[in-house]
């Protein structure tokens, strides 16, 4: 199948120029050099195929937004080339032209007009648009009297009214209510699966891990990671917290999946194991056993304070559960070079079979914003399978009990 | 050509609606509405043909009603609101939808289309007020009428031709809009429209004729005043400055349209 985004070694610059009237020389071909290039994207190359849900993160400040505008067509690249097959639709531009006066019905006719759409076109779907947004009557009343997320829901329906080839999610999603945020994402899964292409820009790990099969990680106005998004969002994850004389590294582990390991390295994980009651390393689990992390720690510089954490992760990167020695107040106070600890955490393996990992992270405090000594995600990984419990879905064991009752 | 207008036909319906939109919004909340559309030119022909007949009631030759000046007034004043408006709004179409332009991909050329839409609704119910009060003052200029669409159209070649190719560049340099909002007040007293071009001094005539808008207006006073076909040779300059006005608007307009969501 062919793409249906092809992005070409596009570059952006924004120039400034000694006096604008040097910049309309410019387009008559009189030599002036600007002052000044902002460099905001450099030589992006992207190709997304049909179905593909693709997800674009970065730090603020990374080149999304001017990406997308590229990919959109609202800016034109410095160099390079966009090829889009089909037709493309934002959600990031929610409720844009929508006009305060005119009512609902008025303003989807009037956006999707400003969208390329024919009187015709939307006549053939006002009916479902109106059902699809569920306001009742305010359908008819002034946007001005619409609640934000009336407003989002009536937008939404308009973008979505026709099935686009590809189609861009922004975080704005997030507006409406919990119910109306389902409906949407259905919509959006069923688009994917007749064939749209999403790309979904967030900064939120869940829903990347969730909705995407790929990510692409924008920093500085590059594409420095395209793959897998639970490596990408580990990488991404790992730069946040980049500081001056730390490190990122990402090795490939024997099953193909790939270690993250970033920090300052003043303390680092020198060890760490999975046992059983007996004392044996295991790396199959049964649903319920009680299972011990054993973490040794070395101390490579004297530092103030030293917090350990650890995740439990599934297989699409999901935080499991997670806690550190911060919340559980055993902070390490001035640890001094050459020491080694052993922090061993206790938890009976309450998970639902499948495939999970471990991370770990050594900082001075809750977060690992401020201090980073090592993170490490993948350190370790391990399957749960189900042996002894009754079949049961889901990635959590509950206890559970089902108590029937013959009532009448 | 076909690249640039054949995306406009596909927006043909957003152009409408924005017009629609736009008279929608002016008259929303208001308990009039849509009387207010007429109201507006009324209340303006009515200050001049009401006061300036009682205070200005001088004869003009030919012209056998002593409304005479008024109607000459109003004959090159409504030439002249449709030229100031869409000069005006063709200026600073861009950044005013700057934000519009930022965030949707849409043909740049529907945004003046729609101002020239709304410029030639409010014309036309201009146009049509003041012939309801011309009937009042006896006056019924109906032989000519033919000729106004060609006036018009040179009017809204002037406008957008001059009007985009200062409103590209007011994109990158804001001074130009200010500048040429002077420009247009001086401009209405260097055309013929409160007095008659034969006050001006022989020696200052080339100085009239080298306005554009002094052709159409008297084309507008001819037709409207005189009942009487407007002196075809007057139209060619005003004619072929429409056109290579509007031609570099296009190639300025070309030019910028990569780098203007750039700056706005």
């Amino acid at each position: 199948m062919s793409n249906v985004l092809e992005v070409k070694n596009v570059s952006k610059s924004f120039k400034d120029y000694r006096s604008e009237s040097q910049r309309i020389l410019s387009w008559f071909g009189l030599k002036s050099k600007p002052i000044q290039e902002h460099q905001i994207l450099k030589h992006i190359n992207l190709s997304l195929s049909p179905g593909e849900a693709v997800g674009l993160v970065g730090q603020n400040g990374a080149g999304k937004s001017t990406l997308l505008k590229i990919i959109t067509g609202t800016l034109k690249p410095s160099q390079g080339s966009v090829h889009i097959a089909g037709r493309i639709s934002a959600i990031l531009e929610l409720g844009m032209g929508f006009h305060p006066d005119l009512t609902g019905r008025q303003n989807v006719y009037h956006s999707a007009g400003l969208m390329g759409f024919t009187q015709a076109q939307i006549d053939a779907v006002i009916d479902e648009l109106e059902a699809f947004a569920e306001i009742g009557e305010y359908f008819d009343q002034p946007v001005r009297t619409y609640s934000s997320g009336m407003q989002m829901r009536v937008a939404f329906g308009v973008v979505t009214a026709y099935r686009p080839e590809i189609l861009i999610v922004d975080e704005a999603l997030s507006v409406g209510d919990a119910y109306f945020q389902h409906k949407s994402l259905n919509r959006i899964r069923e688009f994917q699966e007749q064939g749209t292409t999403l790309l979904l820009v967030s900064h939120d790990r869940a829903s990347i891990q969730a909705i995407c099969d790929r990510a692409i990680l924008l920093e500085k106005g590059a594409v420095i990671k395209d793959g897998n998004p639970e490596e990408v969002m580990d990488f991404y994850n790992a730069l946040i917290a980049e500081k001056e004389n730390s490190t990122v590294t990402q090795t490939v582990k024997e099953d193909g999946k790939v270690e993250t390991v970033s920090g300052t390295n003043e303390a680092t994980v020198e060890e760490i194991g999975l046992y059983n009651t007996k004392g044996e390393m295991v790396e199959f689990v049964g649903v319920g056993d009680a299972l011990e992390l054993r973490i040794k720690v070395k101390i490579h510089q004297d530092i103030e304070s030293l917090v350990l954490g650890y995740g439990i992760k599934d297989r699409l990167g999901q935080v499991m559960y997670g806690t550190n020695t911060w919340h559980t107040k055993q902070v390490i106070e001035s640890p001094v070079a050459g020491n080694v600890y052993e922090f061993i955490a206790s938890f009976p393996a309450n998970l639902g079979p499948g495939s999970y990992s471990i991370q770990t992270a050594l900082t001075d405090q809750d977060t690992h914003l401020t201090k980073n000594y090592e993170w490490r995600d993948l350190t370790l990984v391990f399957n749960v399978v189900n042996s002894s419990k009754q079949v049961f879905a889901g990635s959590v064991w509950l206890d559970q009990k089902i108590e029937v009752k013959h009532v009448s | 050509m076909k690249r640039v207008f054949l995306p406009l036909w596909a927006y043909r319906y957003f152009i409408l609606s924005s017009i629609k939109t736009e008279f929608r919004s002016r008259f929303a909340r208001s308990k009039l509405g849509g009387l207010w559309m007429v109201l507006h030119p009324l209340a303006l022909v009515l200050i001049y043909a009401l006061i300036l007949s009682q205070i200005m009631t001088a004869k003009l030759p030919e012209v056998a009603t002593q409304y005479a000046y008024p109607v000459y007034i109003l004959s090159g004043i409504v030439g002249w609101m449709l030229f100031s408006e869409i000069l005006g709004r063709s200026l600073t179409v861009f950044i005013d939808n700057g934000n519009l332009l930022k965030k949707m991909s849409f043909p740049k050329l529907a945004l003046p289309l729609i101002i020239i839409g709304s410029g030639l609704v409010n014309f036309l119910l201009l146009f049509i007020t003041m012939f309801v009060v011309f009937g009042f003052l006896g006056h019924l200029p109906f032989h000519m009428l033919h000729w106004i669409p060609l006036l018009v159209l040179i009017t809204l070649g002037l406008a957008a031709g001059i009007g985009l190719f200062f409103g590209v560049l007011n994109v990158f340099m804001r001074d130009i809009g200010q500048v040429m909002n002077i420009a247009l007040q001086f401009w209405f007293w260097l055309t013929p429209i409160v007095y008659m071009a034969s006050i001006v001094p022989e020696k200052h005539h080339w100085l009239l004729m080298l306005n554009p808008m002094t052709g159409v207006t008297m084309g507008f006073q001819h037709v409207l005043l005189y009942d009487k076909a407007p002196d075809a040779s007057l139209l060619v300059y005003p004619s072929v400055f429409a056109i290579v006005s509007l031609s570099l608007a296009m190639v300025i307009f070309k030019k910028a349209s990569e780098e203007m969501a750039d700056v706005l």
